[in-house]
């Protein structure tokens, strides 16, 4: 079993004939992701990668039955790319895109709220099902198919993660990258409510880090909800106040979002808190045996 | 992106905000003459000469003084440029004075607290009010949050002439007072909107004894985001205010940020930057440096990654934490090899790499002749340079 994504979901590529979009709808494919075409405003009516394009996103959805997006758009297009893709009824889309201005965030999320789409970023590695299909420029040969779901912030702080958890051989359900600017379409709550209703994943990691208080509301509500182990690492306990680390939203300010602070809630409300990234993995085999 | 007040003060008067009309003056020039003039074209009683440096508490530190005569107003002006200023936000060391600031005085009625900022929790644009001015904010929040008001923005409509009332009404504002309130403020939310600030901070936002509102400082806070909209930004960047390690390392797309340990470390990604550095202490030692080479690691990214960390001499050892996914890891390895080929092995080099092509390049490291530490995982790399930076 799986969350959000699996070997079904026909999906199409916004951004699909640039650079980015053809080298990871190829990795996509190759990983057998259902990848059904693609949407390049200006270039409908081609082929590319033996998929047809499409100039709207409604075209390729009424084409294909596209219900999955991914978006590769440059950051001064990508809030006009997620909105086309709401608008288009897309129910699952991944925002690779790095660097949106927060201002076109805000009325973006806001449609999300108002929708029936679930987003994954921006400023995210993307999603994987390990064995039927990823969404993201995740590399597929690091997951194995298997129980434990991972959430995270971080890009390869993730692959080390799962890194970790295949070499005791320990499989992942589904692993979501949710991204690392201050406003994202799914936060660790929404992802955990999928996780809390997949019968088949039987341990959770969460990595968060400095930054904005979504690991202390993730806290509350898996000591309400989450019956399964979880283990939460939280990247940048050495990092100094007021200072971006790399990740838009990484930044303690005012005093507030500290490792420290994230910690103390997720121990509170009986989490698993490894203080080093390397005990992630034997913390999770611990809790399964 | 960080600018001085008086610049962001001239932004805020293009809008409407009311400021006080100054005079700002740049290191280089004769600083007693510039000042006189400025006391001069004023006009006035008393002027304020404010240190203008990328850091708060400027007036605790000794960085803003009142002047009451053309000669103090020189004065002071001669005392304040090039003074090394000490706040809480510059760190011990402090940071120089290179720009000052001389405005008029005000009458002041009373000190409040204005500010807008993105609420991450309800992904809304958030305009806060408070009676108490001239205070830390945070320290309010922590000690007193019903003394501060709050109006998030709708996105669909923007900010509101009702929720400019209610602020200033909450603030219990009457008369000209309060028309001038809801007129700075949404003079304020407009201007946050048009030049995508991250930050917008007026502490003291002043009531004045004529009847006014007056924004007496100015902390505006640009999206990096979206400075590409904003060509004309690039003027207020004031590079001496920066790191010119970080830079340096911007120029090649790295993220670099200095700190106070001995242990460098390269890594790609930001998480896994921040996991490096935290397992660098949880093992004893005590990281450098945060640095993101991102996912183009290559010989160019590397060599300047080295040069930039062993630019601190503090740094003891460094560590290479390369995770590859799409990043190949042989290629990183060809990087290091060819950086240190021509930087030189200064300080220990632990190298850890793991993902794509991982024993291809354990296998050039091995065989490259250079005498670099190999780590087979993240606890073995931490130990291992903690152990080289204590000489072991």
């Amino acid at each position: 079993m799986s969350i959000l994504l699996n070997k079904h979901n026909k999906v199409i590529v916004q951004g699909f004939t640039g650079g980015e979009g053809s080298f990871h709808a190829g990795q996509m494919m190759d990983y057998g992701t259902n990848v059904v075409g693609g949407v390049t405003p200006g270039k409908g009516g081609t082929l590319h990668l033996d998929r047809p394009v499409f100039d709207t996103v409604k075209d390729a959805v009424q084409a294909t039955g596209a219900d999955t997006s991914i978006i590769f758009v440059p950051p001064p297009f990508a809030a006009d790319a997620i909105l086309e893709a709401i608008e288009a009824g897309i129910r699952l889309l991944v925002t690779i895109t790095e660097g949106i201005p927060t201002r076109d965030m805000v009325p973006v999320k806001a449609a999300l709220n108002a929708s029936g789409t679930v987003m994954i970023g921006p400023n995210c590695p993307g999603i994987i099902t390990p064995g039927q299909a990823k969404l993201g420029i995740l590399p597929g040969f690091i997951h194995s198919p298997g129980s434990v779901g991972v959430i995270s912030r971080s890009g390869t702080l993730t692959y080390e993660a799962v890194g970790q958890l295949g070499g005791r051989g320990i499989g992942q359900s589904t692993c979501v990258g949710i991204g690392g600017d201050p406003i994202i379409g799914s936060t660790f709550t929404d992802i955990l409510r999928f996780f809390k209703d997949d019968a088949d994943t039987k341990g959770i990691v969460m990595i968060g880090e400095i930054g904005g208080s979504a690991e202390e509301e993730a806290a509350a509500y898996i000591a309400d909800n989450i019956k399964v182990p979880v283990v939460s690492f939280i990247a940048g306990q050495t990092a100094p106040p007021g200072r971006r680390m790399g990740h838009a939203g990484a930044i303690i300010s005012g005093g507030k979002g500290t490792a420290a602070e994230k910690m103390a809630a997720l121990t509170a409300a009986g989490i698993h808190v490894a203080k080093s990234p390397a005990d992630i993995g034997p913390m999770m085999a611990e809790l399964l045996t | 992106m960080k600018i001085h007040e008086y610049q962001g003060k001239e932004i805020l008067r293009r809008f409407g905000v009311p400021v006080p009309t100054g005079v700002a003056i740049l290191e280089g020039g004769d600083v007693r003459e510039e000042a006189g003039k400025a006391w001069d074209g004023l006009g006035k009683a008393v002027a304020v000469v404010k240190a203008q440096i990328h850091a708060g508490g400027r007036g605790k530190g000794g960085g803003v003084k009142l002047a009451r005569s053309r000669e103090e107003c020189q004065d002071l002006a001669f005392q304040i440029m090039g003074m090394q200023l000490v706040t809480h936000q510059t760190g011990p060391q402090g940071q120089k004075v290179r720009r000052l600031w001389i405005e008029e005085g005000c009458g002041i009625d009373h000190e409040y607290y204005a500010g807008i900022v993105l609420d991450r929790q309800s992904s809304r644009v958030t305009f806060m009010v408070s009676t108490e001015g001239g205070m830390e904010i945070e320290k309010v929040a922590a000690e007193a949050p019903e003394k501060i008001i709050k109006e998030a923005v709708d996105p669909r409509v923007g900010f509101q002439a009702f929720q400019a009332r209610r602020l200033a009404f909450g603030l219990g504002l009457k008369g000209d007072q309060h028309k001038a309130a809801v007129k700075t403020f949404l003079a304020l939310a407009k201007a946050y909107e048009a030049t995508d600030a991250s930050l917008f901070e007026i502490n003291p936002l002043v009531s004045t004894t004529d009847g006014g509102m007056l924004a007496l400082d100015a902390k505006v806070n640009f999206d990096d985001n979206a400075l590409f909209r904003h060509k004309d930004f690039a003027e207020l960047r004031d590079l001496a205010e920066e790191d010119p390690n970080e830079i340096e390392a911007s120029k090649f797309e790295l993220n670099y940020i200095k700190l106070d340990g001995t242990v460098g470390c390269m890594v790609n990604g930001a998480g896994l930057a921040m996991g490096t550095m935290d397992i660098i202490k949880h093992v004893g030692g005590e990281p450098a440096n945060f640095l993101d080479v991102g996912g183009g690691a290559n010989a160019v990214t590397v060599e300047a990654g080295f040069n930039i960390i062993l630019s601190d001499p503090n740094v003891k050892a460094v560590l290479i934490n390369i995770f590859g996914g799409i990043v190949r890891c042989d290629r990183v390895a060809g990087g290091v090899i060819e950086a240190v080929k021509k930087v030189g092995l200064k300080v220990p080099v632990v190298v850890r790499l793991a993902g794509t092509n991982h024993e291809e390049a354990a296998e050039m490291l091995r065989t490259s002749g250079i005498d670099l530490i190999v780590a087979h995982n993240l606890q073995d790399a931490a130990e291992k340079v903690v152990a080289a930076a204590r000489g072991n």
